[in-house]
């Protein structure tokens, strides 16, 4: 028996606002009630939708201005993901979303639920995962909590993603105090589907049945999405470890049945439309599917398959168990679909039907136990303008120096290669299965960008990047340089952008300082994307990011998919061979601030970055695209934390083979030594190739021939001053992640 | 040559497989609820997760209906590849000797490592020179192959162990570096490493792989009878 049967007590403003609602919220969903106070299941269920990880109330208006519309665009925002044209009559789904709070909760299950959850988003359109790529933020690695935190996030990410077959074939990780009790969780995941196969998720079709399959319903992650995901967490310890219970537990043994359930169920048109369960579970999926159709839902919470007896009907209403979906279908089909999920060994059930109402109604049997007008749960949650303050202090302490100010080339060299944010990834990398489905054809630290073959012999490929470090010293400017990151490494594999995906991670937006953060970022995401041809086609916001120490730095990861005619011709990372000619591509302005040099030493963060030149990067981007299309160069290399002398080590290191250099005047003039070798900018790529075929390169972008690839050292001149490490040791140092985390 | 691919509801490498399988032959994904083989002339084992693997890998699924063929399969002498969860489950049903444990990095670990050819006269190597280098990927968690010294002695001694890491690359802790062993009739092997992840440049780093399907092509349909030779290599 349900405990609906029991008796609730109708709640009250102070239980609103313990669910997260503010009093004049409460009012206003009295007002949307009728006038009447709403019950226990209604409440639940709007203080779950109008949390701004459901509503984005802090955010949707700053959202409105970024630019949604290419050519290639096949599905914008608003739907489970988003999605482009890849030729072929292929589209590409694809979307990051933030598992945050759950991860610095319990960072297995939390970082595995984020993977199970953004594999669903994708699914529920119809398209097949192909591809999974991470983007991780700890504190620094000298703090075991990090430690602890970065270890078991990494292999939750990993057991997820491996057990279900997708391969993760790309990501990023930084490691900086900010982060240390807010760690960020994204994941972003990569779809394929035929054009005709997408489906939506508008529930349409008054009559069609309501049909929940996948996992039974139980009482994990209850209140995931208002308590957890929309407060600030508390400082470690005692708060976060009270909150365990919320977090929700992967099974991805269940997700990868429910996946090829569902693509089987459209494969054979059995499927009106399909939504997948998130936060807030059968409350969002339910109101979502019938906001976007128009329509009505009622649901039978005596219907639901459950995990354990007695749950109240709140609690099934809200519950977060992983590994479900809704979909509405024919009553024809409703054997057929029941059917498929007895094959897939899923539990299938239709509870509830589409109904001309308008209405989101919750029966247990006869009973009507919640009734709210639909568009009042999803469409009109007060929005909330943010008021940004520049702040006059600096928001961040500097971080502890660990190298002399004075150390020279060489030992600053070593000590970047080393650095937590540089060193080779391969340790994190090589726990996740990244050649499953056999389409990988550049694995992790082979090239700039994940590359995915096509069937028509193109490739797709992908990218995800935001260093937060710079977006903390401006965050227009720093957003810009995420984006252009992002490009960039898609130009080094021969790729055009097609789409942006994103995840704005900031601190309280209710505070003056965060709402400037976000604001200014979301300007700058928005101008590098309008220039660059680089739509945005969905995303995900992660607020309140922060505890009694501070926000964490503002952290919008971009990230982008696109397109390459030729998977053969797939640009690498690595020198190819020993006699290659190496030429410095590009408006290549390094500086110093806000660099990974400048954390070393213990530099505060500075009160802005030197303007970008867009259209100077842009064109610098296109014509390396072009080049690497044609063949003409034999790998690209774009240069970003640690400058030009680690971009070198990098391509050193992933090719096997030395590199003798010579910087003469036209490289950087004016700046230093260690400007010139250490600085970063956007715009600059180390490329190696035949030099006749680097010089036609010329025409279209500066070129300058800095030395040639072989022996086996790195042997950097610069005015007769000469840095040379052995390959071993660059490989050595590189390899700093493996000594501190094994 | 018909190839059949095992499909359990965790497999995950099974669509390689067949991709893989099909370069070679015909080939077709066998479900693993039924207990029809279709007329397959060999029977791949794929990777993946078989039913989850929460208990230990391959342990429910030697007792799936399908496997009730295949082990008959086996034991008529038909020809038996078992790949990553696929020789894990050969193992847990009696077909192989010896166990997959953990990894003794304790770590799911993705890596192309290279392989010795130790027997060239096996039905699934005989394309191979013996001796010959392969790059092959791996990726698992329970990879280390462990057999009681006398079982190890006596799969030496009847020449049952078909391929082994080159030195620096047994990652997983096998012992005795074995990375793929037969049965004693010489028509079952198992191996961690993924052949079917290399058998195209373009997405496998290597095409090695592509010889062990190549060689069961090449291996008469009539089942093989007899070993591989008490003793030799």
């Amino acid at each position: 028996m349900s405990a609906s049967s029991r008796a609730a007590v109708t709640p009250t403003v102070e239980d609103a606002i313990a669910l997260g609602l503010t009093a004049a919220e409460y009012e206003l969903v009295c007002a949307k009630q009728g006038g009447r106070a709403p019950n226990q299941v209604e409440l639940a269920m709007y203080s779950l939708l109008w949390s701004e990880h459901c509503a984005y109330k802090h955010s949707k208006r700053l959202l409105r201005t970024l630019p949604t519309e290419g050519e290639h665009v096949v599905m914008g925002p608003g739907e489970n993901a988003g999605a482009v044209d890849v030729g072929g009559g292929l589209v590409c789904a694809f979307k990051v979303e933030s598992h945050n709070h759950p991860s610095a909760v319990e960072p297995f299950q939390g970082a595995a639920t984020g993977v199970g959850g953004i594999l669903r988003d994708i699914f529920a359109l119809g398209a097949r995962p192909i591809a999974v790529l991470d983007s991780l933020r700890f504190g620094e690695l000298s703090s075991a909590r990090s430690r602890y935190l970065l270890d078991g996030a990494v292999s939750g990410i990993g057991h997820y993603g491996n057990s279900v077959g997708v391969p993760t074939v790309g990501g990023e990780v930084y490691f900086e105090a900010p982060y240390e009790h807010n760690c960020l969780v994204n994941a972003m995941a990569l779809g394929l589907a035929s054009r005709e196969q997408l489906v939506r998720s508008a529930a349409v079709g008054v009559g069609n049945l309501v049909v929940l399959f996948g996992a039974s319903t139980g009482r994990d992650g209850i209140g995931g999405a208002s308590v957890l995901a929309s407060a600030e967490l508390g400082a470690a310890g005692g708060a976060q470890a009270d909150r365990r219970p919320s977090v929700q537990v992967g099974d991805p043994f269940e997700e990868k049945k429910l996946l090829e359930c569902s693509l089987a169920l459209l494969a054979r048109g059995l499927v009106v439309s399909l939504q997948d369960l998130g936060a807030a579970g059968l409350t969002s999926a339910a109101s979502e599917m019938a906001s976007k159709g128009g329509v009505g839902i009622d649901l039978d919470i005596a219907r639901v398959p459950l995990r354990e007896p007695g749950m109240e009907a709140f609690e099934v209403m809200v519950s977060e168990s992983q590994e479900r979906m809704l979909c509405v279908v024919a009553p024809g089909d409703l054997e057929d679909v029941l059917a498929l999920c007895a094959r897939w060994e899923v539990n299938g059930a239709a509870i509830g039907e589409v109904t001309a109402a308008g209405r989101l109604r919750v029966l247990d049997g006869d009973r009507v136990l919640a009734d709210m007008p639909v568009s009042g749960l999803v469409d009109e949650c007060p929005l909330y303008d943010l008021r940004p303050v520049r702040p006059r202090r600096a928001l961040y302490a500097p971080p502890p120096a660990t190298i002399d100010r004075d150390a020279g080339a060489r030992e600053t060299l070593l000590a970047l290669l080393a650095s937590p944010n540089i060193a080779s990834r391969r340790e994190l990398f090589e726990r996740y299965d990244a050649i499953v489905q056999s389409r990988t054809v550049r694995r992790p630290e082979q090239a700039d960008a994940a590359v995915l073959a096509l069937p028509d012999g193109g490739a797709l490929a992908a990218s995800i990047d935001g260093n937060g470090r710079r977006v903390a010293a401006d965050p227009y400017t720093g957003t810009v340089a995420a984006v252009l990151e992002c490009v960039s490494n898609l130009a080094c594999v021969g790729a055009e952008p097609l789409g942006t995906t994103n995840n704005l991670n900031f601190g309280n937006p209710e505070k003056g300082h965060v709402a400037w953060q976000l604001s200014e970022s979301v300007r700058g995401l928005g101008d590098a994307c309008r220039a660059l041809g680089a739509p945005i086609v969905g995303g995900n916001v992660s607020l309140y990011n922060e505890g009694p120490e501070g926000p964490i730095y503002p952290t919008p990861v971009i990230g982008m998919v696109g397109r390459l005619p030729d998977a053969r011709r797939a640009g690498q990372t690595g020198f190819p061979a020993a006699g290659c000619a190496i030429a410095l591509v590009g408006p290549f302005a390094p500086s110093l601030a806000a660099s990974e040099l400048s954390k070393l030493r213990g530099d505060e963060l500075p009160d802005g970055l030197g303007a970008i030149d867009l259209a100077a990067v842009g064109a610098a981007q296109v014509a390396l695209r072009e080049a690497v299309r044609a063949g003409a160069v034999a790998s690209a290399h774009d240069i970003a934390e640690g400058g030009l002398a680690v971009a070198l080590a990098e391509c050193c290191a992933a090719g096997g083979v030395g590199a003798e250099v010579a910087l003469g005047e036209d490289v950087a003039p004016g700046a230093s030594l260690l400007q010139t070798l250490f600085g970063e900018g956007a715009g600059g790529f180390v490329v190696s190739g035949e030099e006749p075929r680097l010089g036609e390169l010329a025409g279209a972008v500066d070129v300058r021939l800095i030395g040639a690839a072989g022996g086996e050292q790195l042997r950097i001149e610069r005015r007769g001053e000469l840095i040379a490490v052995a390959l071993s040791e660059l490989v050595a140092a590189r390899e700093a992640l493996g000594r501190v985390i094994a | 040559m018909k190839f059949g691919v095992i499909q359990f509801p965790g497999s995950c490498d099974e669509v390689d497989a067949l991709a893989a399988a099909a370069r070679v032959g015909e080939a077709a994904l066998l479900w693993h609820g039924d207990r029809d083989l279709r007329g397959a002339d060999a029977i791949i084992v794929p990777g993946g997760f078989s039913y989850g693997d929460y208990l230990r890998a391959g342990a429910i699924a030697r007792f799936a209906p399908v496997m009730e063929s295949v082990i008959a399969f086996a034991r008529d002498g038909g020809l038996v590849l078992g790949i990553c969860n696929g020789f894990q489950v050969l193992c847990e049903a009696g077909l192989l000797p010896g166990a997959l444990l953990g990894n003794a990095n304790r770590r799911f670990t993705s890596r192309q490592v290279a392989l010795r050819v130790e027997r060239a006269d096996t039905p699934f190597t005989r394309t191979c020179a013996p001796g010959a280098r392969l790059s092959i990927p791996a990726k698992h968690a329970c990879g280390r192959y462990y057999a009681d010294e006398l079982t190890l002695d006596a799969l030496q001694a009847r020449g049952q162990v078909v391929l082994r890491y080159a030195p620096g690359h047994n990652f997983n802790g096998s012992l005795r570096d074995i990375a793929g062993v037969c049965n004693e009739a010489g028509n079952v092997l198992g191996l961690m490493p993924h052949p079917e992840h290399a058998v195209d440049e373009l997405v496998g780093g290597s095409a090695d792989g592509l010889a062990l399907f190549q060689s069961i092509a090449r291996t008469p349909q009539a089942p093989a009878a007899g070993g591989v030779g008490a003793g030799a290599g």
